[in-house]
């Protein structure tokens, strides 16, 4: 991959002369097979070496093993070592990402991961034996509890999106165990995408909110929305626009008045981090991202952690098994245990308790920062943002690339790439491209819906000035490459390991397996 | 200022001054001040590396872990060596940092580990299509149901036999509230899915018909007849199955199923206390569009070179939004990734031997422990990996007297299965030897024997 920033002059911007990757052909772990090689080995069999006829009737059993590859061990080395340096990566440069949170991915809770008493933990042991395992969990549950100010937490979610299906699955057992049957869920035309797909899988009906000029809810249109057939509404507070809701208490009160229940999707919760807390604005249930505020790496698409808080309201209905901790009265120490017999419990969301490598290494970054370091972190991905948010505003990016809701941003900002398709030729997707060149990775294009051409840009707290800098300085050459010469940036990249992509006839004429 | 971000003093002025703010405090302003804490966070303060390292040991110290201990358990779960370049490569920087490969041009490293991944287990199941990784397996089994139910228009009924891993039951009985479905149970005879009420619980309501191979009480299934019995209605028929058996028992493939899922933990995959780890999920070329989660799909760049792409993105969240076939983002991409890695160390011989050597040690030692006085079978179905025996004393007892021995006998099938109270189910990898297998044998007998107030061998008078 280029180098990150510090470019000192414009990468090259011509197709005529490939990159040494450029011209390696893509080749995969099946095309490198040759019969008769291997890595692995397995233990020679200590036991009777009795004919596998006499243990499975041979009509159960496979008659033609499947076609892995044959490959050596350091041909798989240097095949994955090939592969990942066709990948870009936070640690080689900044990846800001809207509504990603790509903040760095400290080494030492990878060190702690792999410690053999969480690694080397067998699910099904004996919670006895298992007591650090359930005080880590149970201390994690206590922080994120103070952090989102509600009381009651299940680490159990795997993801964000499995957190929002546990929150409306929670929301439907709380009417139904009132004798209430609601069927539409309200959320913003700014959403997430997974909140709309979230509700349907629910079996819930999706309402739209609109969004007025400031950027936040519209009031009166939820207002003549909520009814007694509302069960929730699924809110992002910072919002997908970088703003605050400043009418959160209003809404709340709204909400709350129908009988419904106020979702908070977490995603940006690296905003307000001891600054401000759902469970104060008024929220009955929170799903936070662990591999987002609270550095889990995003593992280029996983795995994750989506554990939710909740009130006291809302506490009876959370998935077993829950975390529970007993005194040990005479001066013990406290024990830990999983509790089953949650007779109000929705149950299970998946298998053992959850993606408990994760949670170690977000216990481990809560514990490096500590609380004061918490809200430290936020400060510093607001001040980073508002400063990058100040930088893209001036020269020809602040002209052709404008902020879309002109505000005092929060972590994130949506800028609008509208004047350069209209004025330049020049979309959104070029200047993503473009970025690719100059060793960044590009904001999250094309969202929210409702900004023409947005770019949505995250810079996060972990970014230095220096970098900052570099990115809208790299921004500015391209604006300025693209009135001078708009067709650099619309055919761009030129250095990527591969450039422009056919997607549309990778899914009209889908190939998702190699032939063998 | 904290150790992960670099916010002198200067810096900050120099970013408040470009901003045109006089404090942080006033790019906070937005927040009402009503909804403002106004107060710490009442956490801990921060650690220094080392006293984090220390706390986290500590803890990690109070876990009976698979080194400090012989390991029996399983359930789902399995202590298999991991391969060291599977920690040498999931930990490169490059595969553990990106973002979901939405920019393909430099994502090629990640997306082609899907293609490879697809494949991979698009082989292992014998079936036509596979997606790129799902959170874990009993949540796989939940998305299953999801698309049976679109697929059947309007279906209803969800049967799954009591052989399917009680967390896949009890997960499908959560999401089924939400998808408004019921779902049936068919119960176990002889170890093995009772064909005919299977059968009989299948009818023109049934959107899908689950079952697992082997079954949870490690019983390999006639899966073909179940199959057939249940195709018989137009239900999809959809298996869950242990991917690292497939060198030796049939793939769901060609036993006729429509889905084939479950849980990769065993491909590589750490233990960690039950997760991260992966769920698969193969079907049928038909289901392709109706798919959960990312599929990489081969293309073309601009100058003809080969390169991969996340395709039929129009099934996805972030484009269909409410009309999504699953509302899945974040997944499982770097444990995915170890899987593809671990199966290419495994290899084609690899994945065969290790399947035998399992069945031959699981059958050695299922004969050596109903061999001892107070243990029995719970069932004489055939195993590969796992199988099931009863004890004639309480198996909470036996199993902490055997920990004394540091040994994890197996898994108490009481958790989950009250009509089998003292039964207990034993599990077999590479790494566990015929020694291993002899000190379960001798401690278990005696732990039955103390338990049940026998004197201890050594002491009976000759």
């Amino acid at each position: 991959m280029t180098p990150p920033f510090a470019t000192p002059s414009p990468p090259p911007a011509n197709a005529d002369t490939p990159t040494a990757q450029q011209r390696e052909t893509a080749t995969t772990i099946f095309e490198r097979s040759v019969a008769g090689r291997r890595a692995g080995s397995v233990p020679s069999c200590d036991v009777p070496e009795r004919p596998l006829d006499e243990l499975i009737p041979r009509n159960l059993r496979r008659e033609h093993g499947p076609q892995l590859p044959e490959v050596s061990e350091p041909e798989i080395v240097r095949h994955y070592n090939r592969l990942s340096r066709r990948n870009f990566d936070l640690d080689t440069g900044p990846y800001p990402l809207g509504s990603c949170t790509m903040k760095h991915n400290p080494r030492l809770n990878e060190k702690v991961a792999a410690l053999p008493g969480h690694a080397r933990l067998h699910p099904a042991q004996s919670p006895k034996r298992a007591q650090g395992a359930l005080e880590l969990m149970w201390r994690l549950e206590r922080s994120l509890a103070e952090i989102c100010g509600l009381p009651h937490v299940s680490l159990q979610p795997s993801a964000g999106s499995h957190g929002e299906l546990a929150g409306l699955l929670l929301t439907r057992a709380y009417h139904t165990d009132r004798g209430e049957e609601r069927s539409r869920v309200l959320t913003p035309d700014t959403s997430h995408g997974t909140n709309p797909a979230s509700v349907t899988m629910a079996g819930y009906e999706v309402v739209k909110v609109a969004t007025d000029e400031r950027g936040g809810v519209d009031v009166d249109d939820l207002r003549s929305k909520v009814d007694d057939d509302v069960a929730c509404l699924m809110l992002t507070n910072p919002n997908t626009l970088g703003v605050f809701d400043e009418n959160i208490r209003e809404i709340a009160e709204l909400v709350h008045a129908s009988g419904a229940t106020l979702y908070y999707d977490g995603a940006n919760l690296n905003a307000i981090m001891g600054r401000s807390r759902p469970g104060d604005m008024g929220f009955d249930i929170v799903h936070v991202n662990l591999h987002k505020s609270f550095s889990q790496p995003h593992g280029g698409g996983g795995p994750g952690a989506g554990p939710i808080a909740v009130s006291d309201r809302i506490e009876p209905y959370l998935p077993v098994p829950r975390v529970v901790r007993s005194e040990g009265g005479n001066g013990a120490a406290p024990t830990f245990d999983f509790d089953h017999d949650q007779p109000k419990s929705i149950g299970r969301l998946r298998g053992f308790a959850g993606n408990f490598g994760v949670f170690v290494r977000s216990y481990a970054y809560m514990r490096s920062l500590g609380g004061d370091g918490l809200t430290e972190a936020s400060e510093a991905a607001v001040l980073n943002a508002n400063y990058l948010l100040a930088r893209l505003s001036e020269g020809m990016t602040g002209r052709y690339l404008p902020l879309a809701f002109d505000r005092t941003c929060m972590h994130e900002f949506v800028l609008s790439g509208a004047p350069a398709k209209r004025e330049l030729g020049v979309k959104t997707l070029d200047v993503a491209k473009r970025l690719l060149d100059f060793g960044f990775h590009p904001p999250t294009i094309y969202f929210p819906l409702l900004v023409d051409e947005a770019l949505m840009v995250e810079p996060t707290e972990t970014e230095t000035r220096e970098s900052l800098d570099a990115l809208a300085d790299a921004f500015e050459e391209i604006v300025a490459e693209a009135e001078r010469d708009p067709q650099i940036a619309q055919e761009a990249p030129y250095t990527t390991p591969v450039r422009r992509l056919d997607e549309a006839s990778a899914s009209r004429r889908p190939v998702v397996r190699q032939t063998l | 200022m904290t150790r992960y971000t670099s916010v002198t003093d200067a810096d900050r002025q120099a970013m408040l001054d470009a901003i045109g703010a006089q404090s942080v405090d006033d790019l906070f302003e937005q927040i009402p001040v009503e909804v403002r804490l106004d107060r710490d966070l009442d956490l801990p303060p921060g650690l220094t590396e080392t006293e984090c390292f220390d706390h986290l040991a500590e803890l990690a110290e109070r876990n009976a872990h698979a080194d400090a201990e012989t390991c029996f358990l399983g359930a789902g779960m399995y202590d298999h060596y991991v391969p060291a370049i599977v920690d040498a490569i999931t930990q490169r920087s490059e595969f553990l940092t990106p973002y979901t490969p939405y920019q393909p041009e430099v994502s090629q490293g990640g997306l082609q580990v899907m293609f490879e991944f697809q494949t991979a287990i698009s082989e292992l199941t014998g079936l036509a299509v596979a997606n790129a990784s799902l959170y874990e397996g009993p949540s796989s089994v939940a998305s299953a149901a999801y698309l049976a139910i679109g697929a059947t228009k309007g279906r209803r009924k969800l049967v799954a036999s009591r052989g399917l891993h009680p967390h896949s039951r009890q997960t499908l009985e959560t999401y089924a509230r939400g998808f408004g479905a019921e779902v049936v149970e068919v119960g176990l005879d002889g170890g093995v899915t009772d064909a005919g009420e299977l059968a009989a619980a299948v009818d023109g309501d049934t959107a899908a018909v689950f079952l697992q191979n082997p079954n949870f009480l490690g019983a390999v299934e006639d899966l073909e007849a179940l199959v057939a019995a249940a195709k018989e209605g137009g239900a999809l028929t959809i298996a869950a199955v242990d991917p690292l058996t497939l060198g030796v028992v049939r793939s769901p493939g060609e036993c006729g199923v429509d889905i084939a899922l479950g849980e990769g933990q065993s491909l590589g995959g750490r233990l960690d206390f039950g997760g991260p780890s992966f769920g698969f999920f193969a079907s049928t070329g038909e289901h392709l569009r109706r798919m959960p989660g990312r599929i990489a799909g081969e293309t073309t760049d601009v100058d003809g070179r080969r390169g991969f792409v996340l395709a039929l993105q129009t099934r996805e969240q972030h484009i269909r939004r409410e009309k999504a076939t699953h509302n899945i983002c974040t997944s499982q991409a770097l444990n995915a990734l170890g899987g593809v890695i671990y199966l290419a160390w495994l290899g084609k011989q690899g994945i065969v031997e290790l399947g035998e050597l399992m069945a031959r040690r699981t059958a050695y030692a299922r004969e050596r422990l109903a061999a001892l006085d107070g243990v029995e079978l719970l069932h004489e179905a055939p195993v590969v990996r796992e199988f099931a025996v009863r004890l004639d004393a309480p198996v909470e007892q036996v199993l902490d007297r055997v920990a004394e021995d540091g040994i994890a006998a197996g898994y108490p099938l009481a958790r989950e299965y009250p009509e089998y109270e003292d039964a207990l189910l034993v599990a077999i990898t590479e790494r566990r030897s015929k020694r291993d297998i002899e000190r379960l044998a001798d401690a278990l007998a005696r732990a039955v024997r103390a338990s049940r107030g026998e004197p201890a061998r050594e002491e009976v008078p000759a």
